[in-house]
């Protein structure tokens, strides 16, 4: 087991404008479930990739443990990329399939043999080492494919969005099992996916990449509770935080009709010509008992158990050109539903509401 | 309606039963044909005279193994030819199935699994190995990155006396400006991997000679590839009264089945060290020149083997002065083509025409040894239908090589491997509250909440 880290780990394509990855510091604790999210070309694969020696570091360092394994190539790095080589060998034992590639490092049978037999104890298949894979599941032989990566006991896991080749039922069934694994194994691992669920289920800390910039790197609640900037606080969360934009006046920033009300001294923190952005999650939205509040006309109502989600279009344009979407989505108890089509008024407690300087993005409540 | 995406549609796959799961597909359209290890279901189905195989496979999955296939065939690389994409599979109760990869099956070719069984001759290994190598060392010359480089996802066709080597399974692929040694030294590893495990399976079914060793199998890979790579890539330095080194590397690079397209070549300030480098080489020297004069797509070595035989007709014939796309057309017409239409119709799909050409050669200098005369052409050719290919088995739709019951053995034991159709036995790892509440759209902070207390409870 091992800290990893990134020191301005930079990688520019040849020809390219922009650096793929862009001095990224970045340290990953010992034991650490690491996961790098971000769109597609964020430069998250890249810095995998650069960790596990596929990829240049045009400048920078890359160190694992107390070594630089910057040049180092990738077989002497000690890592594994689990679930790179799913393919199941028919004739051998679930035994044999896992601790195969310690034969070919020569590791001795007595070892060997032990190894395999901690690796399926902590995945759970001690009772299956002499079948076959045919008598396995799906769910079954995916952790066969992870006893492979376990028994060579590297110091770093990676995983390159593995979730992402399988069907829906294994997806899932695969994302419980690396979940369980992760806590039971605790071995520094590197994961990465361009799914914000997937990553905030499952990592110790989430590092958010955009465009080849870390932007922020912290546990999950963190994230969600208090993203750095805009980019953050529209990429985590699903449905997305809803992002408002409206001139800063008297006792707030108004919104439509109404003003919410936002303290002076957060304010005066922005640009004065740029303006705000406000973030509001969905769920910090409910319904007003007065006529105070954004006003919102119902077009979709989505119950799921105790809460229902609201879309719909403000009656004032107050979302910003920032959000993608053109509506508003509200979480709100079913206790008292509203009808499609209905016009209800939405409140929020100042406490909840994100504000985002416009010219710099970053927050600033 | 299921969707068909595809440069050359065939309109005989249309009907075919699209909303039913690959795995269910009713006998009728399938052609039982041996598959490789892989974890989607796959199957080869028959559309009048033409075998498509067809893989099940998530869509962005199928539709990046579409495009790569597509781009490898363009840059002329052996590998199996894309056919389509079909999407948007709904089965009678609406449910969406998984979309089908098809691709045309690779005629004459012989899977691994067939290829190493018992009484195998180790050249014959060796030859694997080293089409492998070769096919290996194309795609990285190109900036293509395998991933999954192995046996399985290869297929092997003859090629003369050798192999050659056709890479069939794009899925992992990724296409790049050049490789990075990092890269290459990835997909190397796992090929040691990967083939080392699929040379253990195949000892443990019984399959592999008991000479073949496999940790030496998969060093050899590597020390070929290394060999090769440096001899397509290296620098290679020498003092200025050694010119005559220029031409020697693009020969043993063309000997290779090479052409040097660019050709790096530095002098230091007074002229004295000369340093050369191997830019651009392509492969396919020989397949080009035979394919530019007579048309005929070959293998690289039956090319060899076939311009071989062109240039002694040329030089049998006295005609050394005159243009070469005249003789080879004429040897097309007075050799190639009469040994080959020679062959009775029910033998044709035994072996490939240029296959059939090289084999009868070898044929014909054994017989004019032993008669110590040259045997005619069409006296030979007579003889080899008679005595060895009328014997051999059809390989059009690849069996096996040895032919006999011990194909048959094989074929049976293949057959039996794949895992993709089998009931699921219960587990309690994968029961439990996280996967019921998983699949949803929405994140549920709630619960990371709660993970996050009883982590920092324990």
């Amino acid at each position: 087991m091992a800290t990893v880290s990134f020191r301005e780990a930079t990688r520019t394509y040849p020809g390219a404008d922009h650096p793929a990855v862009d001095k990224l510091s970045l340290d990953i604790a010992d034991g650490e479930f690491m996961v790098l999210v971000g769109p597609s070309g964020s430069g998250k694969s890249t810095t995998l990739r650069m960790l596990a020696g596929l990829e240049e570091v045009t400048s920078g360092s890359v160190w694992i443990a107390d070594q630089d394994v910057t040049t180092l190539p990738p077989k002497d790095r000690d890592i594994a990329m689990v679930f790179q080589n799913y393919a199941l060998y028919p004739h051998m034992t679930v035994a044999d399939n896992m601790g195969f590639a310690l034969k070919m490092q020569n590791v001795p049978n007595e070892e060997r043999n032990a190894r395999v037999l901690e690796a399926a104890k902590l995945l759970g298949l001690e009772d299956f080492l002499n079948r076959k894979p045919k008598a396995l599941s799906g769910g079954q032989r995916q952790r066969v494919a992870m006893g492979r990566a376990i028994v060579r006991k590297p110091q770093v896991f990676l995983m390159d969005e593995p979730l992402s080749n399988l069907d829906a039922k294994l997806r899932v069934t695969t994302r419980t099992q690396i979940a369980s694994l992760q806590t039971r194994l605790g071995i520094t691992t590197v994961y990465v996916t361009h799914d914000q669920i997937e990553a905030m289920t499952l990592g110790d800390r989430v590092a958010v990449l955009d465009e080849g910039v870390l932007q922020q790197v912290d546990s999950p609640i963190a994230l969600y509770d208090t993203p750095r900037n805009l980019f953050v606080a529209g990429f985590i969360g699903s449905p997305s935080m809803n992002l408002f934009q409206g001139p800063v006046v008297e006792g707030g920033v108004r919104l439509g009709d109404w003003i919410a009300p936002i303290p002076r001294q957060v304010l005066d923190r922005a640009d004065p010509t740029a303006g705000v952005t406000l973030g509001i999650r969905p769920e910090s939205l409910t319904l007003s008992a007065d006529e105070r509040g954004i006003e919102l006309s119902v077009e979709v109502v989505e119950e799921l158990g105790a809460d229902a989600y609201l879309y719909g279009a403000p009656a004032a344009t107050i979302l910003s050109t920032r959000q993608e979407s053109d509506q508003l989505v509200a979480r709100i108890s079913t206790r008292h539903t509203p009808k499609r089509h209905e016009r209800v008024r939405l409140m929020v407690d100042p406490g909840d509401v994100h504000v985002f300087d416009n010219s710099t993005g970053l927050r600033i409540s | 309606m299921p969707r068909f995406l595809s440069a050359h549609p065939d309109a005989r796959l249309l009907p075919l039963p699209w909303g039913t799961p690959l795995a269910e597909w009713p006998a009728e359209h399938l052609v039982a044909l041996p598959r490789g290890i892989s974890r989607h279901v796959v199957r080869f189905i028959r559309v009048g005279d033409e075998v498509y195989a067809a893989k099940e496979v998530v869509e962005h999955l199928a539709m990046h193994e579409y495009r790569l296939l597509h781009d490898l065939m363009r840059l002329g690389t052996p590998a199996v030819e894309p056919v389509g994409v079909v999407t948007r599979r709904y089965t009678p109760t609406g449910d969406l199935l998984d979309p089908i990869l098809i691709t045309k099956h690779l005629q004459f070719s012989l899977p691994y699994r067939t290829l190493f069984s018992k009484g195998v001759r180790s050249d014959t290994v060796t030859r694997l190995l080293d089409a492998m190598v070769v096919l290996l060392a194309r795609l990285h010359l190109i900036g293509f990155l395998w991933g999954d480089v192995s046996l399985s996802n290869t297929l092997f066709r003859r090629d003369a006396s050798d192999f050659a080597a056709h890479l069939v399974d794009a899925e992992t692929g990724e296409f790049h400006e050049r490789l990075s040694d990092g890269q290459r030294e990835h997909d190397l590893e796992m090929a040691r991997i990967n083939l080392f495990g699929e040379f253990l399976d195949l000892e443990a079914g019984g399959m592999l000679d008991s000479a073949l060793d496999p940790a030496l199998l998969v060093e050899t890979i590597v020390t070929r590839y290394r060999e090769l790579w440096h001899e397509l890539t290296g620098v290679e330095e020498f003092d200025g009264s050694e010119m005559h080194r220029i031409e020697g590397r693009v020969r043993r690079l063309n000997a290779l089945g090479f052409d040097v397209a660019e050709l790096d070549i530095t002098t230091d300030i007074d002229g004295s060290t000369i340093r050369i480098q191997p830019k651009v080489v392509d492969a396919g020297h020989h397949a080009r020149r035979l394919m530019r004069l007579t048309g005929l797509d070959t293998e690289e070595n039956q090319a060899r083997r076939l311009l071989n035989d062109l240039d002694s007709y040329r030089a049998r014939t006295g005609q050394q002065n005159l243009d070469e796309a005249v003789v080879a057309h004429q040897w097309l017409t007075e050799c190639f083509e009469p040994v080959i239409h020679m062959v009775p119709e029910e033998f044709a799909s035994k072996l490939e025409p240029a296959q059939i050409y090289h084999e009868m050669l070898d044929y014909r200098w054994y017989r004019s040894e032993a008669a110590g005369h040259e045997v005619p052409l069409l006296e030979a050719t007579q003889g080899y239908v008679r005595d060895v290919l009328s014997h051999l088995p059809d390989e059009e739709l690849s069996v096996a090589p040895t032919g006999g019951d011990q194909t048959r053995e094989v074929i049976a034991a293949v057959t039996a491997d794949d895992m993709d159709d089998e009931p699921v036995p219960d587990d309690p790892w994968e029961t439990g509250e996280e996967l019921a509440a998983a699949p949803s759209g929405y994140l549920d902070m709630s619960a990371i909440r709660a993970k996050a207390a009883r982590r920092l409870a324990e």
